[in-house]
């Protein structure tokens, strides 16, 4: 169904190619592929990858895409892959300027893949997996039937965010401490009573030592908790231990796998939109763009870095940001010198002309994720510049406002929307709940509640994959309590 | 062209419909997509199904934004849906003219409505003039230049008079080529229709405002189906007058309920300005199904039965409920009418069911 590259596109890659190379982009080779507009919706729906499991979610995707883009409200210009090698797409009835854009847009996108340390852990024969995924699932829908897979499918993808991104770079899992692995092994020792040495075997008989000992350690495994510590990686407790059929732990293995192919994606959208718009603009604006070609380029990285008052576009937050390092790196804008300067004027003109900004951003884009990124790097002179802002949905009035410019609670609140995506980080605390194998989840408070309708039909779906009783500690209305779902009912109790 | 999404697509459209999978109802929503017809935004439907995960509302937690406006002034429009974990695709957002024809065949495509066949020997012609041949004269202003210059290259080049390195083409009066009409008669068709409002005490604003809604969607859909359609608007409490449409969505009155003297001025406006044989009659009744008594329901009845259902080529009734009607109207229809099917009932208890009111009313395509 693709097509390759013709002949003028290819040999606009090669100097795009070799641009981004002497800029010091060190990236996986990209594979281009032209589609026309309705392929390029079709592979946009499946997540970019043109094989996958069959599922409704793709379709409708492609429901809003096929129309958002038929009545012109959007148009998707670039879909690039973290693979190696990278696969890019292009829309076959751009203007050359477009796709030389693209290009240079890719080229970072895939040094920005093969470069950062989030990504590091991601598989980069995704292309492959993905495709084998699709064929193990056609192969359940062929042995269980549509209806019963799909339905499956359904309640894994309502728990699909329930994954511990972070996990995959913490290398071990903790390691007991040696007091505690002694204390644990004196427990298991059975009371002595006092005797002398001859009338040891009448007093403590051995067979009912061993019975004791026995005794002992079926009352410690029964009191360990299970998991020993509370896990946030819910998928895969769920994998080891919901008693599950075989493909229905395979397809359960499937969507956390894809969940967590995706999730670096979304750790570092600011800054890998960020970075790939700079250097496009680079190239574009000093080495590839010609004098014709300047003002249709402009006119399209213009609308590309459009903000709309609600929401932030991470094109323009990401390339601006990486511009302000630049500029701090490069003029000497940082240290204790610089935080402790009170005069705006000296901080205004400050130059010590240290040149130093093109290799910081290159270390920036190789360890940060977007919530270190602004933690780091927002500075309280870049918020106002940019004019953000934090809003907030006004009851009364039934809209949202603009809530405040105080530097520190914007950022608390931007920092909030891209710590775990902006979701609630949740634990299963218990797996045998009551010693009747029931769940026990956490939800950390943070000062909001859950949506209570999507709340009790997730816990639903819970169930159909536990089986057991689900219980679920959160804070809703300001007081802690114990939602439950027992297979027909909901129940909630207060906690103190 | 077939691709490979389209049996996923199929399956979510079947969803949607409500053909399959009834336990993912509850979650879908019948989001919209803004497009804008001259000074009026209009949406454009955009079903989607958004699976129950742990998560917080938006309105709760807030969010952060850019750009100009004062601390306290609102956001216009509402923020969208932020950015979630997913593919690296590139968007930007353009603004759209979407017009009345195009709303219309969204509608058609999303209703699944049927396009309507005017009734046979109604059709009136009418004549257009369609350019289609070309001829060696004309006037000058219907010149077609392609052709002509497609003649000269054809001539210079049999005369040996073209040289490729130097592409000159001079055409000469025997080129010229001029575009020629015709003239086509079309059959053309023509509609009224007649929207009917119970404006008695107990239609209240939301009530009015469903009707109004249900309406803009019936007169979007018809305008389009047919040439030239008049709209005529009957208002009536106890006594039923002729308004304007601004009056019809705006007026408040109170009062008693006598649907009879709708139908009865209905009947008078068709006798008088509408001849049977050239137009296609649509008469929309909405109230609340609360009438004055049984005897002013069995006169309805009588019109209905007498004038309305044969001259229309469909007569439809849509009640929306109402805190304080007793909706025995529609009842009464249902079993008066139960065989006729140019009559069509639907009940309408809120916003969310306009969309499967429209579909009940124009579904069938009279």
């Amino acid at each position: 169904m693709t097509e390759h590259l013709t002949q003028d596109l290819l040999e606009m890659r090669d100097g795009v190619r070799q641009h981004a190379r002497d800029f010091g982009l060190d990236f996986f080779e990209v594979s281009f592929e032209l589609l026309d507009y309705d392929q390029l919706n079709m592979v946009a729906a499946y997540g970019g990858f043109p094989t996958r499991y069959p599922h409704w979610k793709f379709g409708m995707e492609f429901e809003e895409l096929q129309k958002t883009y038929s009545y012109g409200l959007s148009k998707i210009y670039e879909l690039v892959i973290n693979n190696d090698p990278c696969y890019a797409y292009l829309m076959k009835c751009n203007n050359l300027v477009d796709q030389k854009l693209v290009m240079a847009h890719v080229y970072a996108h895939s040094d920005f893949f093969k470069n950062n340390y989030w990504f590091s852990c991601t598989n980069r024969k995704m292309m492959d997996e993905i495709a084998n995924h699709a064929v193990r699932i056609r192969r359940y829908i062929e042995r269980h039937g549509q209806r019963e897979v799909e339905e499956f499918i359904d309640c894994c993808l309502s728990l699909e965010n329930l994954i511990d991104a972070h996990s995959p770079y913490s290398q071990s899992q903790r390691k007991k401490p040696e007091e505690e692995k002694q204390a644990e092994k004196d427990l298991l020792q059975p009371t002595r009573l006092k005797a002398k040495s001859y009338m040891e075997s009448f007093i403590n008989p051995p067979g009912f030592m061993e019975e004791e000992r026995q005794r002992i350690q079926q009352r410690l495994e029964e009191m360990r908790k299970f998991p020993e510590t509370p896990q946030r990686d819910i998928l895969l407790f769920l994998m080891e231990n919901a008693q599950l059929e075989r493909w229905q732990r395979d397809v359960l293995s499937i969507i956390r796998e894809e969940s967590y192919y995706f999730a670096p994606q979304g750790m570092t959208k600011i800054m890998n939109e960020g970075w790939a718009s700079y250097w496009h603009s680079k190239i574009m604006t000093e080495k590839s763009c010609t004098t014709e070609e300047i003002i249709d380029y402009a006119d399209h990285h213009s609308a590309t870095m459009a903000t709309q008052p609600g929401a932030l576009n991470p094109y323009k937050l990401g390339i601006e940001l990486f511009r302000d390092i630049e500029d701090r790196w490069n003029k000497g804008k940082f240290g204790s010198e610089w935080e402790d300067c009170d005069d705006a004027a000296r901080k205004y003109s400050w130059d010590k002309q240290l040149g130093g900004g093109r290799q910081k951003i290159f270390e920036v884009r190789k360890i940060y994720n977007d919530v270190t990124f602004i933690d780091e790097f927002l500075t309280p002179e870049f918020a106002e510049k940019q004019k953000l802002f934090a809003y907030t949905y006004n009851k009364q009035t039934q809209e949202y406002v603009i809530e405040t410019r105080d530097f520190t609670a914007v950022k608390e609140r931007l920092l909030f929307s891209l710590a775990n995506f902006g979701q609630p980080y949740i634990y299963v605390d218990d797996g045998n709940y009551k010693n009747r194998g029931e769940l026990y989840l956490i939800h950390r408070n943070d000062g909001f509640s859950l949506r209570p309708d999507h709340m009790r039909d997730t816990m639903e779906n819970l169930f159909k994959v536990w089986q057991r009783p689900v219980h679920l500690e959160t804070v809703m209305e300001k007081r802690r309590k114990v939602l439950t779902f027992n297979g027909s009912k909901h129940e909630e109790r207060i906690v103190k | 062209m077939v691709h490979r999404i389209d049996p996923d697509t199929n399956r979510f459209k079947e969803i949607v419909r409500g053909k399959i999978k009834h336990n993912l109802k509850k979650y879908i929503s019948h989001g919209e997509l803004l497009g804008r017809q001259g000074d009026n935004v209009v949406s454009i439907p955009l079903p989607q199904i958004e699976l129950p995960r742990f998560r917080y509302g938006q309105q709760q937690t807030g969010g952060v934004g850019q750009g100009e406006g004062e601390e306290g002034s609102a956001l216009q429009p509402g923020p969208g849906q932020g950015q979630g974990a997913g593919d690296a695709a590139g968007e930007h957002v353009l603004e759209v003219e979407v017009t009345l024809e195009e709303l219309a065949e969204i509608l058609g495509e999303e209703l699944e409505l049927p396009r309507i066949e005017p009734r046979g020997e109604r059709a009136v012609d009418s004549s257009t003039d369609k350019y289609t041949g070309i001829h060696k004269s004309g006037p000058e202003s219907l010149r077609h230049f392609k052709r002509t210059f497609k003649e000269a290259l054809k001539r210079q080049i049999m005369a040996g008079l073209y040289n490729p390195e130097r592409p000159v083409i001079v055409p000469v009066r025997e080129d010229r080529r001029y575009r020629s009409w015709k003239q086509k008669s079309v059959p053309e068709s023509n509609a009224v229709i007649i929207y009917m409002m119970d404006v008695s005490g107990s239609m209240g604003t939301e009530q009015k405002e469903i009707v109004r809604i249900e309406s803009f969607w019936i007169d979007t859909w018809l305008k389009a189906q047919y040439r030239q359609i008049e709209t005529r608007y009957i208002i009536h409490d106890s006594a039923a007058r002729e308004v304007d449409q601004h009056t019809f969505f705006h007026v408040r009155e109170s009062g008693g309920t006598r649907i009879s003297s709708a139908y009865q001025l209905t009947k008078e406006i068709v006798e008088k300005d509408y001849d049977l044989t050239r137009w296609n009659i649509y008469p929309f009744h909405f109230s609340d199904g609360d009438n004055w008594g049984g005897e002013d329901t069995a006169l309805c009845m009588n019109l209905l039965r007498g004038f309305l259902l044969p001259s229309s080529n469909m007569f439809c009734y849509g009640q929306v409920k109402s805190a304080y009607g007793s909706g025995q109207f529609i009842k009464d229809l249902m079993d008066s009418f139960a065989d006729c099917d140019n009559l069509i009932l639907s009940e309408i208890n809120n916003r969310d069911e306009i969309y499967r009111s429209i579909k009940t009313f124009l579904g069938k395509g009279k």
